[in-house]
């Protein structure tokens, strides 16, 4: 039971200095009680013991589902929460339960404590009023993340945060292939062109509006693009024809040379890479830089795998968690959310042998000793040399996607 | 009884649909919508590639169906007298406890250009070093995604023809048809089928609501642009763009419509067979193409088991492998690995999945068998509507009320997600444990009682004593159906449990999105497990407790 106010908190705000009463009850004006839960990390802990966290998360990833389980135990340890992993295939499943509930007017004890989110979903669930906060700022690991100087967690596909999800991992699109078939793998968009007509059927992309598959797409439209500032801007301030035509022209050219003709596609990211294990495909792409090598390492991939990033580097993005505006166990979710971004829990997400999903935080906030852990002592051809996550696309604004997708479904979507 | 049943039936389906015909027609106010008009629908009408989508539910419906009735048809007409019936029985009846999802990824590898059919013959037959590009599963026809529902509803239309066919007296009308010097086939199908149709017609409606309806075998097998209407529904149902869901709401409506129509379209079908057929039956020929259809029987049946075993056996090798890249046939080196890393993870679910199908199972049983009880001794048949309403679940698609039913849930504070998931189940297994039972019940011979009855016993006896030992082997059959379709849901599983209850099923679908096939292989495998068990109880258990009453074995 979230308890809205009570009696306790009234005491200690009669206790407190002056400064800290002042800034307790700015932090109250705009958000009403939420603020009070949110003013002390030690209450929330306390208030978090013995609470069962329900985390909606994508679960199609034995190593991500394996690094979930390490954390619930080390929660369990050390916080004694009870954190239950509430596997998902499709993240905006959770957003439509959370508008069940709101619709149904449950607005205190939702079933989702916390979700992995980011993008549309994000987009959505801010726009409809479904998340709690902003909270990051409560969170004692934020800092970590140093935000002042890493633009890239505070907006996410350029709608800003506003403290209404905490980051979690980091993403680009990153293209991988098998070395024992190709010799010299295209750099960049034109190049593709030229390699899928040499290669036939060797190379495809997901499904519309698959993730990964819609990131291709922004990914094409920003290489090809004249003008590529109005992609940051809401898609109604732009003339979508003009912006998007050499996309179309592009995806035409390349089509009838994907792998089936591009009559059918793959339905998602995961889906790519089983199709080049198979042998299906070459060269495919991940949004996931430490994937492929991952792969490798759990026979899903040839050894000779080898992975890159376009000349003049690709879209990437932050993954976030969000708790919704309903949750029934907010503290829990907090002190979850805040144990995801502890030097320990980033260091481990990031090992190659355990997950490979790179961290969000800075390393000149960390001491030596933290630092230690995130060196990789584990040379990998397949994995990607960090050097090449330097140069990222920023991710256009969300009313693109939509957008694109839709223009996509017209063009290609009823063949 | 009956009045329970159809109130527990009735009102979660009424009020999901509610849930989806408001916001059809534009009202669903958390989402800002709160003005009726039909926009949304015309928004459906201009979604690209609709009407390709509604016709591949339309032909895969009935085409599947249709196949699947054929196959069954001539094997049980050329092969009822036949040594080889009892082992295909045999074999296909725990085959139809392969759940949907694992024998359509089962297929789907063994038929791909990197499959397993293509690995026989590369490269030494076909040249081919890596896999070719042909365009199968997923095909523009969806004849993969037939193929995939034909291999699943043959076994269950023979389960349930097996099932009729004593109901309608086969032995002995087969019996004088031979006598009078009809060959095998022709005595079948003009003196047998006119009788045991009606029995299985409801199964075949079934199949075809199912089968224009599904969403995970077009997922796996089916085309994807565009896809069956199913998919589309539920790709708008789960598109980020919450505004998305009035559109989905249309589109689900619009998909009992398909379903409707598929149905409707199956009994002009029969009308018009039965009519063009009247002449036929009484005609006196004694021969129908006998041997050719035969043999078109027998290796259409050989083909079904056949796809099924190897896309088993593909998935056992799959558990079994480490890298295994094409076109090696055989994985190398044999893992267990696999195995080791997912059971740990498994066991939950695995007895999560027991529990829900056990109780769904067992409730469901309760309730038709009671309802058929009450028919029986108030010698009232069910009136139409109520039969209508039995079928209810399995005729308006899970698409189209799931959703509305978790508004439901989360209105009435129903917090308890196992037994909600429970709930669920007991909407699909309640309505095929009747279709399984319902004609043994009915046909049941009703001298068996008045004997009983004339020896001075009440109608409680009669049940327990009569009625209820004579019925033990549809009972079972009944109940491991129940299992197998429990086990198999989806949908209401991931809905109303709010994912909080994980089954089999749920980690083999969500695996199923992910790349390590090796995985989703063990869990494609256990999830195969427990309707094997219940089977496995069918068949074996009135063995055991009917030793000595033989008589109602074979009856």
């Amino acid at each position: 039971m979230p308890r809205l106010f009570r009696f306790e908190t009234l005491d200690r705000f009669k206790t407190m200095t002056g400064f800290k009463r002042l800034a307790l009850i700015l932090a109250m004006i705009p958000l009403g009680a939420q603020a009070m839960e949110l003013d002390d990390w030690e209450t929330i802990e306390g208030e978090a013991r013995g609470q069962t966290v329900y985390w909606n998360a994508w679960g199609g990833d034995t190593r991500t589902n394996a690094y979930i389980t390490w954390a619930a135990k080390r929660l369990a340890e050390e916080q004694d929460i009870e954190l239950v992993h509430v596997k998902l295939n499709d993240t905006a499943s959770a957003v439509s339960r959370v508008l069940a509930e709101k619709s149904a007017g449950n607005d205190a004890e939702g079933s989702i404590d916390l979700i992995w989110i980011n993008g549309e979903n994000f987009a959505a669930m801010k726009e409809n009023a479904l998340l709690f906060g902003p909270f990051t700022q409560a969170l004692p690991n934020f800092a970590l993340t140093n935000p002042e100087a890493h633009p890239e967690i505070r907006e996410d596909f350029t709608v800003p945060v506003e403290g209404l999800e905490a980051p979690w991992g980091k993403a680009q699109l990153t293209f991988y292939y098998d070395s024992a078939r190709v010799n010299e793998p295209p750099r960049n968009m034109l190049e593709l062109l030229s390699w899928t007509k040499a290669h036939r059927g060797r190379f495809t992309y997901p499904l519309i509006p698959d993730f990964t598959g819609s990131s291709f797409l922004k990914q094409a439209l920003l290489a090809l693009a004249e003008d590529t500032g109005p992609l940051y801007q809401p898609v109604e301030d732009a003339d979508f024809a003009a912006v998007t035509a050499p996309l179309w022209d592009y995806l035409d050219a390349l089509h009838p040379d994907l792998w089936r003709r591009g009559r059918h596609f793959p339905a998602s990211g995961p889906e790519l890479r089983r199709l080049m294990g198979d042998g299906e495909l070459s060269l495919a792409f991940t949004f996931n830089p430490s994937a492929p090598a991952a792969a490798v390492a759990n026979f899903e991939l040839p050894l000779s795998t080898r992975s890159y990033v376009l000349e003049g580097g690709t879209l990437g993005n932050v993954h976030f968690l969000a708790i919704p505006f309903n949750a029934g166990h907010k503290a829990g979710a907090l002190v979850t959310a805040n144990f995801l971004l502890s030097p320990e829990a980033q260091a481990r997400k990031q090992d190659l042998q355990v997950w490979g999903d790179p961290s969000v935080l800075d390393m000149t906030t960390l001491d030596s000793a933290q630092r230690e852990a995130f060196r990789d002592d584990h040379e990998n051809p397949a994995a990607l040399d960090p050097q090449a996550l330097a140069t990222t696309l920023a991710e256009p604004h969300p009313s693109w996607m939509e957008r694109l997708e839709q223009a996509w479904q017209a063009r290609y979507g009823n063949r | 009884m009956p009045w329970l049943t159809i109130a527990l039936l009735i009102l979660p389906i009424a009020g999901g649909l509610a849930g989806v015909v408001a916001p059809a027609f534009g009202w669903l106010p958390a989402l800002g919508g709160n003005a009726l008009g039909l926009s949304h629908w015309q928004a459906l009408f201009n979604a690209p590639g609709l009407m390709t989508m509604i016709r591949l539910s339309l032909v895969t419906g009935l085409a599947s169906a249709l196949a699947a009735l054929i196959i069954v048809m001539l094997f049980i007409g050329a092969f009822l007298h036949s040594r080889w019936f009892e082992r295909v029985r045999r074999l296909l009846s725990p085959l139809l406890a392969v759940p949907h999802a694992a024998a359509a990824i089962g297929l789907a590898f063994l038929l791909a250009p990197s499959g397993l059919a293509s690995r026989l013959v590369s490269p030494w037959l076909s040249g081919w070093q890596y896999p070719p590009d042909y365009l199968f599963p997923g095909d523009d026809m969806g004849l993969a995604l037939i193929l995939g529902l034909v291999i699943k509803e043959v076994p269950f239309l023979l389960l349930m023809s097996l099932a009729a066919l004593p109901q309608c007296q086969a032995q002995e009308r087969l019996a004088l048809a031979r006598s009078l010097g009809y060959a095998p086939l022709a005595a079948f199908f003009k003196a047998v089928l006119p009788g045991l149709y009606p029995l299985i017609r409801l199964p075949i409606y079934a199949v075809i609501a199912f089968a224009s309806a599904n969403v995970d075998v077009a997922l796996i097998l089916g085309p994807s642009t565009p896809p069956t209407l199913a998919v589309a529904v539920v790709r708008w149902l789960h598109d980020p763009d919450l505004a998305m869901r009035f559109m989905a709401s249309a589109a689900a409506l619009t998909q009992l419509g398909v379903t409707l129509a598929a149905l409707g379209l199956w009994w002009l079908g029969e009308s018009l067979v039965r009519r063009l057929s009247r002449g036929r039956l009484i005609d006196g020929r004694r021969q129908l193409a006998e041997g050719s259809l035969a043999i078109l029987g027998g290796a259409l049946t050989g083909l079904t088991i056949l796809l099924l075993l190897a896309s088993l056996i593909g998935l056992m090798l799959w558990s079994l492998a480490a890298y295994w890249p094409f076109p090696q046939v055989w994985p190398r080196p044999l893992t267990a690995l696999n195995w080791w890393r997912a059971l740990p993870g498994a066991w939950h679910a695995l007895l999560d999945s027991a529990l829900i199908a056990f109780a769904a199972t067992f409730a469901s049983l309760m309730l038709v068998v009671g309802c058929l009880e009450v028919e029986t001794q108030r010698r009232i048949p069910m009136r139409p509507w109520a039969q209508v309403v039995l079928y209810l679940p399995l005729l308006v698609p899970p698409v189209a009320f799931l959703f509305g039913l978790v508004q439901l849930q989360v209105q009435l504070g129903i917090d308890t997600a196992l037994p909600a998931v429970i709930f669920g189940h007991l909407l699909f297994v309640l309505p095929y444990v009747f279709l399984s039972l319902a004609e043994s019940y009915r046909r049941l011979d009703p001298r068996w009682e008045q004997m009983a009855a004339s020896l001075g016993r009440g109608p409680a006896a009669i049940f327990w004593r009569v009625r209820l030992p004579m019925l033990t082997v549809p009972i079972m059959i009944a109940g491991a159906v129940g299992m197998a379709v429990s086990v198999g849901q989806y949908l209401p599983t991931l809905l109303l449990g709010a994912g909080r209850v994980t089954t089999l099923t749920l980690e083999a679908v969500s695996l199923a999105s992910g790349s390590d096939r090796r995985i989703a292989a063990v869990y494609a495998l256990l999830q195969l497990l427990l309707p094997a068990l219940g089977f496995a109880l069918a068949l074996g258990l009135p063995r055991l407790l009917l030793r000595r009453r033989r008589g109602l074995l074979t009856h």
